[in-house]
């Protein structure tokens, strides 16, 4: 799939893994952390203080939203200003994770060329997207020329078969394949997601995968386009400008595949990631009765309509531990809405869950709930590093939404099936 | 050709280590203070003295960002020695003039050891026990652009 979008991109009949092409880019996202403050404002001042087309760059602050200091808003001002004086007319501010409203929005198309200055970019590879994360000195390049340099990257075929069972959800696919495959096993590589338990989840789900493909060093999580993903786009303003063919976008018969490797859903079970790597990988009831402290369901992997609705479930009548603080963020402001007017917001409000809004900031420790010393989250989130969610000294563990309900449930990380 | 003092770390150094979330709203210069802090909290005095970062596999996996090869260049690291590099950060080095070169025996390395780097030949001597190390050469093209102090400054010359 990587050879047929970059031979696309690049103008060529076919390209091969290990050849560098320049690729002509379709949208090109900056958020507020890594967007124009960094590097970009002031270097393009002194190259060429243009971007070759506003309409092709999104940009999206979402880290520092609502800011917490006087910093952030400062950050928040200076790439609301930057996007202004340059044209960008496409600039959403406190609306959710960048990634979240580029899907929502219809930025990410299949067989389309995206990059942003996140890393969780390759989420759009759901939508059959080459879509890649890169630096802001990158970025730079791609906003003066509209191309970047890529080396068509060697393939990791991932197959998934079978239909998933109540307890378990896309995020445990998505730890029990980094868990396998390992935090730098795909360094480099494109990864590609197939099977029928793939193509059998919701949109919402799929993006839990892909989202995390870096966590294992990938360039882009790939997913074969299909009638699920037009619906999604439709639903999103997307009627034209993608051609039948894109969504017919799959590796051929014969393509080749330096690594493959398959599972299938029937012997998965709710897994966690624990401190302080993504591929820390276990199965939840071995790490079952570990205190938690906090409990996250919110961010670009784990706050979509699909994940609330779990923890709605399960969390329905029922009351959040004391002692715990559930926090809940959902992905953008239009799953808030939808999750409020389905009921779900008041459910999980009424178990003792704080709703925030749609913001970055606790997945990454920058405001809304940090931890401290010796303290415990449990979290839909994509990274358990160090020190990430605040203090060094407290534990972060990546789990499925149903997963961090059933532990806020009873204050230390449980296996769902146990509370359902 | 690059000689000093080396720091070593393990593998899987990410970038939350390298510049840790909490302090990136602050510019480059507070917020370089705090790089790797949540392994050594004295690293950025250690590295005016020891310019040469060793590291295991996978150094820089994690986030895009920029500021972690811009804060270990501000706190005065000239090259980076590791079994071998996440890709962004990889890329993000080069593009800001930060010196990154791939060895194998990385792990033969040791805090305060004396390295010479020949990174034209693909070569690094340890002058404090006399070993020689294979490691990734670095092709013409992007050592003109890593002297040059990065993309922009290469950019700007290659205008002027």
């Amino acid at each position: 799939m990587s050879e047929k979008i970059l031979a696309h991109a690049s103008g060529q009949r076919e390209v091969s893994a290990g050849d560098i092409v320049w690729a002509r880019v379709d949208r090109a996202m900056m958020d507020d952390i890594l967007g124009p403050r960094v590097e970009i404002a002031q270097h393009m001042k002194e190259i060429k203080d243009q971007v070759w087309d506003p309409e092709k760059v999104v940009i999206i602050s979402d880290h520092y939203t609502p800011p917490a200091s006087i910093h952030q808003a400062e950050i928040v001002k200076f790439t609301r200003d930057w996007a202004r004086e340059h044209g960008i007319r496409q600039y959403f501010e406190f609306v959710g994770p960048c990634h979240q409203i580029m899907a929502e929005h219809g930025f990410i198309r299949p067989g389309s060329i995206v990059v942003g200055t996140d890393s969780h970019t390759c989420m759009g590879g759901a939508l059959g997207a080459f879509a890649t994360g890169i630096g802001s000195t990158e970025m730079m390049g791609v906003l003066i020329k509209g191309i970047i340099w890529l080396r068509v990257p060697e393939t990791i075929r991932v197959i998934w078969e079978g239909r998933l069972p109540e307890y378990v959800m896309a995020k445990d696919i998505s730890l029990k394949t980094i868990g396998t495959i390992g935090h730098a096993g795909a360094t480099y590589k494109a990864v590609e997601y197939v099977g029928n338990g793939i193509r059998n989840l919701p949109v919402d789900e799929r993006m839990a995968i892909s989202n995390m493909a870096v966590e294992m060093g990938a360039k882009v999580g790939l997913m074969e386009p299909d009638d699920k993903i037009r619906k999604f786009l439709e639903e999103h303003g997307v009627r034209e400008g993608v051609q039948k063919e894109d969504y017919a976008l799959k590796s051929d018969e014969d393509a080749v595949f330096c690594e493959t490797f398959s599972f299938h859903v029937r012997d998965l079970k709710p897994m966690v990631a624990c401190p302080h790597q993504v591929d820390n990988v276990t199965e939840a009831v071995n790490v079952a009765g570990t205190p938690v402290n906090q409990a996250y369901i919110g961010s670009c992997t784990g706050g979509r309509y699909h994940d609330l609705l779990m923890a709605a479930r399960l969390l329905n009548g029922r009351k959040v531990a004391k002692g715990v603080r559930l926090l809940v963020s959902p992905a953008s402001d239009e799953i808030w809405r939808r999750a409020d007017r389905d009921g779900l917001l008041h459910i999980l409000a009424e178990a003792g869950a704080v709703v925030l809004g749609p913001t970055c900031g606790v997945c990454v420790g920058l405001h809304s709930g940090m931890i401290a010393a010796g303290e415990n989250c449990i979290s839909s989130s994509n990274r358990n590093f160090i020190g990430r969610m605040g203090s060094r000294e407290a534990g972060i563990y990546l789990a499925s939404p149903l997963t961090v309900a059933a532990s806020a449930l009873t204050g230390c990380i449980t296996d769902p099936r146990e509370v359902i | 050709m690059n000689t000093g003092k080396a720091i070593k770390f393990g593998d899987d150094i990410n970038t939350d280590i390298i510049s840790p979330p909490q302090y990136m709203e602050l510019g480059i210069e507070e917020s370089a203070k705090y790089a790797m802090s949540a392994l050594d909290p004295d690293f950025a005095e250690k590295a005016k003295e020891n310019p040469i970062l060793v590291a295991g596999k996978n150094f820089g996996s994690g986030s895009s960002r920029e500021t972690s090869p811009l804060s270990l260049k501000y706190l005065g690291v000239k090259v980076i020695v590791a079994e071998f590099f996440a890709r962004i950060f990889y890329r993000n080095c080069i593009n800001v003039g930060l010196l990154v070169v791939e060895c194998k025996e990385a792990a033969r390395i040791c805090t305060g050891d004396e390295l010479l780097i020949d990174f034209l030949a693909g070569q690094i001597k340890n002058l404090t026990t006399g070993e020689m190390y294979a490691c990734s050469r670095i092709p013409e093209h992007l050592i003109c652009l890593i002297e040059a102090g990065g993309l922009v400054n290469y950019l700007k010359e290659e205008g002027s």
